[in-house]
Formats: C-alpha cells, structure tokens, sequence
C-alpha cells in the first residue's frame, strides 16, 4: 500500500519511523526494569515493522495514479481490517472475564490473568480497539464522500491510524502487566496519554483540512458529528489526563486532582467518553451510513440538526450523575440527573429520525441484514438512551448503582447500539470499498444478525435480573434492623445470571468471528464488480474518453 | 477573586442558564430558517449518489 505514496511522502513516513524508533530506544533504556522499558521495546518493534514497509516501498517507481480523480480509501481498508481483529480480541476478552465470573478457575492463577487486569483490557480493546479503530476507518469515508473531496494527505491518515492502535496496545499490554492510572476508561499511564494527544491533534488537523477542500456549499450532518467526536474526546482526555509523573523513567503518575474532584473530572470524562466516543462518532456512522443504505435521504435534516446541539450540550453536563449519595455538592448530582432526564430527547429524536427515515422502506429492512443491523441498532439506541436517563434519576440509582444493572445498560448500548451500528457499516462499505458484488456471504450475515441480538438480548436480561436481585438483597433489612443477606448470599443469588451473561456474550463474539470471516473471504474470493459509474478523464488519463468498440 | 464553590455555584445557576437558553433558541431559529430548507434537501440527498469520485 505504501507504494500508493509519492517518493517524498515515502521519505516523511521514513523519518516518523526513525524518530518514533529513537523514541522507543530512549523509553526502553531510560525505563529499564519498569513496565515503561516494556512499552519502549514495544515502540521500537512498531517502529521497526512499519520502517520495513516504507523501505521496501522507497526505491519503488512514483505512483502512476491521477490523485484528482478517486478517493484515497487505503486506511479505510486497513482500518475496517484491524477494527474486526480487535473485535474479535475484545469480545473473547469479555467472554473469558464473564466466564471468570461464572467460573473462578478459570482465572488460572497468574498475575496477568487476574480479574482486575483482563477486564480493561477488555473493555478498551472493544470501545478503543474495534470502536475506535471503525470510527476512524469510517470518518475517512464519511469525510471524503460528503466532502467530494479526496484525503487532505496521504502520510497523516496512515499516521493517525496506526499511531492510535500503537495507543491501543501500549494501554492492553499496560494492563497485563499492571500499569494503570485508576480511572475507568482512562486506564494508561502519562507516556501513553501525551502520546494519544499528539495523534489525535494530527487527526482533528486532517478532519478540519479535508472539509476544507470541499465542494458541497453545506457540511453534511454526519461531519458535524465526527467532529464533536474528535474534538470534545481530545478536550476530555487532556483535563482527565492532567497528572504528574512520580518519575520521568517510570510509569507511575499521581493526578492533578484530587477527593471529589478528581472524581467529579473522571466521570465528566467517563460519561462524555461515553457520549462522544461511544454515540457522537456513532451516531455520525448511522447518519451516513442509513440512508445511503436504504436509499432514502434522511426523515428530517432539521431534526438531525436540532438534536445534534441538544447532545453536545447536554451531555457535557450528565457526569455527575455517577456520583449520586457522595461527598459531590447535592446541587450538582441534581444538575447531572437534570441533564440527563432532558438528554432523552435529543436521544430520542436521533433514534425516532433513523426509523422514520426506514418507514417506507420495511421491506428493505426484512430482506437486507445489513440495513437489519443499522435498525436495531436505532432501537437499541433509543431503549438504552432511556434507560440511562431513567438510571440516572437519583431514587433509581440508590437500586441501579455499583450492581450489574449498571452493566447490562452498558452493554445494551455497547453491544446493542454501537457494535450493531459498526457492523452494519463494515457490511455496507466493505463490497463498495473492495469492489465486490456483494459480501462472500450473505447467509453469514444474516446469521451474525441473529447471534448478535441473541446474544445482546440474552446478556442484558440477565445483568437486568441479577442487578435488581443484587441491589433489593443489599437493601434487604431484618426485622432488628440488620442487613438481611450477606454479599456471599448476593453472588450465590447471582451465579446463575453470570453464566447466562457468559452465554450471551459467546454468541455475541461467534457473530464476531463470523464477521471477521465474511470480510476476509470477501477481500479474498468475492467476484469483483466491474464499475458502473463515469469515470471523470482529463487529458492525461490513460483511458480514452470514449470507450473503444466491445 | 477567589474561585470559590459560592462564586461558580452562582455562576452555574445563573449565566449557565440563560446561555443554554439563548443557544436552544439560536439553533432552533438556524434549523427552522425557511431560506436554508433547500440547502438541507440537498445535502440530505448529496450522500445518495458520491461514489463518481472527487471533485478536487
């Protein structure tokens, strides 16, 4: 692929790979004997591998292509690729933490394998990992399309690509061997956070420099929400992220913050991750995606409108809503349950437009499991979207919080909102992409369809049941006025829920193997599509302007 | 001025307020404004047909 760069684009890829390969020398020498030496060598590999492909690619010939006339969609490619190889890791992650519940043998007794360190790396390797990875992979899509404009660089995407998964792994291989800052969803240390705010600024700059070069009058919606999604995360992660190093060759850091404003910054953080990470960037997805797939422009652009300032400037104030009954000021655990309550209906608006938008279209959604996934998806954007405005009203939370109910609504929009929105987009751009007729299989896709929503289903009723269970027995007092079940008489309540759970998520990561599957043999077998469309020639383009005789 | 929690609990209660207020009216206004009704037509119905390629 590098081969697709000019010889001076080669050259700057080569001089990033020398200075990141420095980079990771010094980190592993200066971080000797702590995880940060590990994190070093890991670096210097990177560096290493990618420094391998751009030489081969340096002596090759300039690339032949006229740039002016076709979108770049290299990264796109290879960021759909590596967000399903992160699925399948994330998701098997989740499987064996569930599994661990159900079954503590299987924690098969190592330090690394612990609870406590595969349970980030699970939930990081699934929102960052595969959510992250198809966020990126399809704002360059997205921006290109809406844009009629083709990459704002050729050496910046594949920068903001794979410096974020090199992100992703220092933060997993961080967990397993114990690095953590503590904080849910922020887990790495200082050296990985600096270093996350240097690709993502590289990233804002490419966002903001291909619109530029548009040639639509008007930013399509869909922009409008991959740009919250990447400024406000980079606003988030920075304020969340303040710390100081104990020692500049190690990775221990202590925050900026400190008692409940530390904790006040994490859940701003923690819910707007949530909020612009996990709906923002998504919600971008859906508003492209869905139409283009069913054909139809969307139900109602104002709407799309007005309810994108509604989550940008609601959802910045909800946060708080985590700290209910805590030393946090009363009035703002109210402020965050006010929010949240009124979040509903910009939340509802979105999920309502996508419906409306299939209304007419029923037909499509029954024969099409790909335009299935993105309904559902909508669906379960609205269910989860209420159920969180419900949990965050305070009499609801003093039941929900610190129990698994709070764990199935996260999955109901994880699993049920962002991974069925995702997948319907990799079915929808991976033929067009490829140019293929179809996927390798549709029947896989259908198949994965089911499982999926098995799987979403089945998990989060039973988080539902063994939350309430949970949260009733914690609440449950004798007639003397002490607590009536002890927490082992929880967990002996809760066992069967747990291996429920654990069964529904092993549907849920079946489905995401057969994905990855279907995509792999879709690149690999799929007949190709011959293009229907005009090809647009200027004079130096090697077809002719009109077609000799056939 | 000491950046108290009296001082930004007003500050919260009051200005918060009122500049939610102004900007829920200005954005329904920009979304309701009849003139820009074409332009949102079209770019609802630009993402239906953009695979024919790059304009620059």
């Amino acid at each position: 692929m590098m081969e697709r760069l000019t010889g001076a684009e080669r050259q700057i890829a080569l001089i990033i790979c020398v200075v990141m390969a420095i980079v990771g020398l010094v980190m592993a020498a200066a971080g000797h004997g702590d995880p940060m030496g590990s994190h070093g060598a890991i670096v210097l590999i990177a560096a290493g591998i990618t420094t391998f492909f751009v030489l081969r690619a340096i002596g090759e010939p300039e690339p032949a292509e006229d740039r002016t006339v076709d979108y770049y969609d290299d990264p796109t490619k290879a960021g759909l690729v590596i967000a399903l190889f992160w699925a399948v890791v994330g998701m098997g992650m989740g499987v064996w933490v569930a599994a661990q519940l159900a079954w503590p043998d299987l924690r098969i007794d190592a330090a690394w394998s612990s609870f406590g360190r595969i349970r980030p790396v699970h939930t990081s390797g699934v929102i960052f990992g595969f959510g992250g990875n198809a966020l990126i992979a399809t704002s360059y899509h997205v921006m290109q399309r809406t844009s009629r404009a083709r990459l704002a660089g050729h050496v910046s995407p594949w920068f903001v690509l794979l410096g974020f998964n090199l992100f992703c792994i220092i933060a997993a291989s961080g967990y397993l061997m114990g690095v953590t800052q503590s904080k849910e969803y922020a887990e790495p240390e200082w050296y990985a956070d600096i270093w996350l705010v240097i690709v993502w600024v590289v990233y804002f700059v490419l966002y903001i420099r291909t619109l530029a070069r548009r040639n639509e009058p008007h930013i399509y919606v869909a922009n409008w929400y991959y740009l919250a999604f990447i400024l406000v995360v980079a606003i988030l992660h920075i304020v969340n992220n303040l710390a100081v190093p104990a020692s500049l060759t190690g990775a221990k850091s202590y925050s900026a913050f400190a008692g409940v404003q530390d904790a006040m910054t994490q859940w701003w953080y923690g819910h707007n991750a949530v909020a612009f990470f996990l709906t923002a960037g998504f919600l971008g997805m859906l508003y492209y995606f869905l139409p283009k797939r069913a054909e139809r422009p969307i139900y109602s652009y104002r709407l799309s409108i007005l309810s994108f300032w509604g989550i940008v400037f609601f959802y910045i104030w909800a946060g708080s809503h985590h700290l209910h009954y805590t030393a946090l000021p009363q009035w703002v655990q109210t402020l965050g349950m006010t929010f949240s309550v009124m979040l509903l209906v910009p939340s509802w608006a979105s999920a309502g437009n996508a419906l409306m938008t299939l209304n007419g279209a029923w037909h499509k959604v029954r024969d099409d499991a790909t335009l299935r996934f993105m309904m559902v998806a909508a669906v379960f954007y609205g269910l989860s979207t209420f159920e969180g405005s419900f949990m965050a009203v305070r009499a609801v939370n003093s039941l929900s919080h610190y129990t698994d109910w709070t764990v199935g609504h996260v999955h109901a929009g994880a699993m049920g909102w962002v991974a069925l929105i995702t997948f319907g987009s990799i079915y929808s751009v991976v033929p067009l992409l490829w140019k293929r007729e179809t996927m390798y299989s549709w029947k896989l896709v259908e198949w994965h369809f089911w499982l999926a929503l098995a799987g979403t289903v089945i998990y989060v009723f039973a988080m539902w049941n063994s939350g309430i269970i949970q949260g009733l027995m914690w609440r449950t007092y004798t007639d003397s006025g002490t607590l009536a079940y002890s927490f082992t008489d929880t967990l002996v309540a809760m066992h069967p829920y747990y291996v429920a759970r654990a069964c529904g998520g092993a549907l849920f990561l079946t489905g995401a193997i057969l994905a990855a599957y279907n995509v792999y043999m879709t690149i690999r077998h799929a007949p190709e599509k011959r293009p229907e469309r005009d090809y647009p020639t200027s004079s130096e383009a090697v077809e002719p302007a009109v077609p000799a005789a056939e | 001025m000491d950046l108290t929690h009296d001082l930004t609990s007003v500050i919260a209660k009051s200005f918060g307020l009122f500049y939610l207020i102004a900007l829920s009216v200005g954005i329904t206004v920009y979304a309701y404004w009849p003139s820009l009704g074409k332009r949102f037509d079209k770019a609802a119905n630009s993402i239906l047909d953009d695979e024919d390629g790059p304009c620059r």
